[in-house]
């Protein structure tokens, strides 16, 4: 017992750097591993109020260009609404009664950015508190940033496209071939779309969409344009080089999509597997 | 409660802020940050409390992954550089470092310039290895801990040199 408490005594340091290391080891390698497994991220008062006051400076940079994209997004939606005199289809673009819509669609503001590490996350002005919970799909105007990761009551974590751990259904919008949208990790301006069939045929230029089988996104939110078409030699499906229409190193507002028939089809799916 | 100890909590939250609103925005060339917040563990005097620096300097690394979502690597990384920090001391300063009074914050010697090396060399690899995890990153781990390693050590020694303590 004498030998046991000498022992520890005399390695205290060592025990303790053990004991600290072995902790913080674990929180690494637990996000790395599962998806939203981590317990320390941004997504918490101290952390969200720190960037909130750090973006209240920073946003005034670039207001202009955020003024433009907000602009061409409302002159696309009234051009809908001034094309839409068909007395047939009238009826469908205006909102449909409250309780019946599919989606529900949440305003929010990006207060941190990160795009230079290989597993890349935002933090977001909006939490439980405004009806945001995790793995709900993040958009803008131009395209698809992410999808919520973890929520506290009035931040959240978003884990963007550019992360090596992200994998959205996506299609090609001519053709509806189907593959999943990936990062390499290299550069900031692309994404990859693998295991496109090679039946498809895919030209550079070609839009790529969000594909309607996830509960994640809705269907044909754009993602970006084919920039280049690889064969994978291992599996034989094309691999796409994906240009997006996102600038990813400059955000501001998104759009929060929750899918009100996710629970729905979740059950349902879990259902038919059980028997 | 003596000035030790207050110099270093007021040490710790200094340069974690300067950190966080300005150091982790520079991106330069897109993906090279400079990480000087670990000054913190390079200044902490040498005949100060070994336990006392393993838990601030945990801290400060988990602060830093809370800012950048980055699970627990600063931690470790952090960690890793206080528990060695004495082996550091031995190999640029000799033996007997802990009977002179090795303070940083004196003229740039060899010496003190590759214990700062080693230190930033150190912190930086545990980090981008923990950071990206994959082997078929390897090169990018080397070319990031190369970049950062030359960004952070310019700035510590800026720092170093352009805020002293103000007696002379």
């Amino acid at each position: 017992m004498q030998q046991i408490f000498n022992f520890i005594l005399k390695n205290s340091n060592r025990l303790l750097f053990l004991l600290l290391l072995g902790i913080s080891l674990s929180l690494t390698i637990q996000s790395h591993s599962y998806h939203r497994s981590r317990y320390i991220s941004s997504a918490n008062v101290f952390t969200g109020f720190v960037y909130e006051k750090i973006n209240n400076v920073k946003e005034y940079l670039n207001l202009r260009e955020q003024n433009n994209q907000l602009a061409n997004e409302n002159a696309q939606l009234k051009k809908l609404l001034f094309n839409n005199t068909d007395s047939l289809t009238a009826g469908n673009a205006l909102p449909k009664p409250a309780g019946m819509e599919n989606v529900k669609v949440y305003n929010a503001k990006v207060i941190n950015n990160t795009f230079n590490s290989k597993e890349n996350y935002l933090t977001l002005l909006g939490g439980e508190k405004d009806g945001i919970k995790p793995d709900m799909g993040v958009v803008n105007s131009l395209g698809v940033v992410g999808m919520i990761e973890k929520t506290s009551n009035g931040y959240s974590t978003v884990q963007s496209v550019l992360n090596i751990k992200s994998k959205i259904n996506a299609k090609i919008k001519k053709s509806n071939h189907f593959g999943s949208l990936t990062w390499n990790g290299k550069n900031v301006g692309f994404a990859q779309l693998i295991d496109v069939p090679r039946l498809a045929s895919v030209r550079k230029g070609d839009t790529i969409v969000t594909g309607g089988r996830s509960e994640i996104f809705p269907e044909n939110i754009p993602i970006g344009t084919i920039d280049k078409v690889y064969i994978d030699k291992a599996t034989n499906y094309y691999t796409l080089n994906v240009r997006l229409f996102n600038d990813m190193t400059n955000l501001g507002h998104v759009y929060v999509i929750e899918n009100v028939k996710k629970q729905e089809i979740q059950k349902l799916e879990e259902e038919t597997k059980n028997e | 409660m003596n000035s030790t100890f207050i110099t270093n909590s007021l040490r710790f939250v200094v340069l974690l802020a300067i950190q966080v609103v300005i150091f982790n925005n520079i991106d330069f060339l897109g993906f090279i940050n400079p990480y000087p917040y670990i000054l913190f563990i390079i200044l902490y005097p040498v005949n100060g409390s070994k336990a006392g620096l393993l838990v601030a300097s945990f801290f400060l690394g988990l602060v830093m992954d809370m800012f950048s979502n980055s699970g627990g690597v600063h931690a470790a990384a952090c960690v890793t550089l206080a528990y060695l920090r004495p082996t550091f001391f031995k190999f640029s300063f000799g033996v007997s470092y802990e009977y002179q009074t090795v303070k940083i914050t004196d003229k740039l010697t060899p010496e003190r310039f590759s214990f700062i090396l080693i230190a930033v060399v150190t912190h930086h690899l545990v980090l981008y290895l923990l950071e990206i995890f994959r082997f078929n990153f390897i090169w990018d781990i080397l070319l990031r801990t190369l970049l950062s390693t030359i960004f952070t050590l310019l700035l510590c020694i800026i720092i170093i040199y352009l805020i002293k303590p103000s007696k002379r």
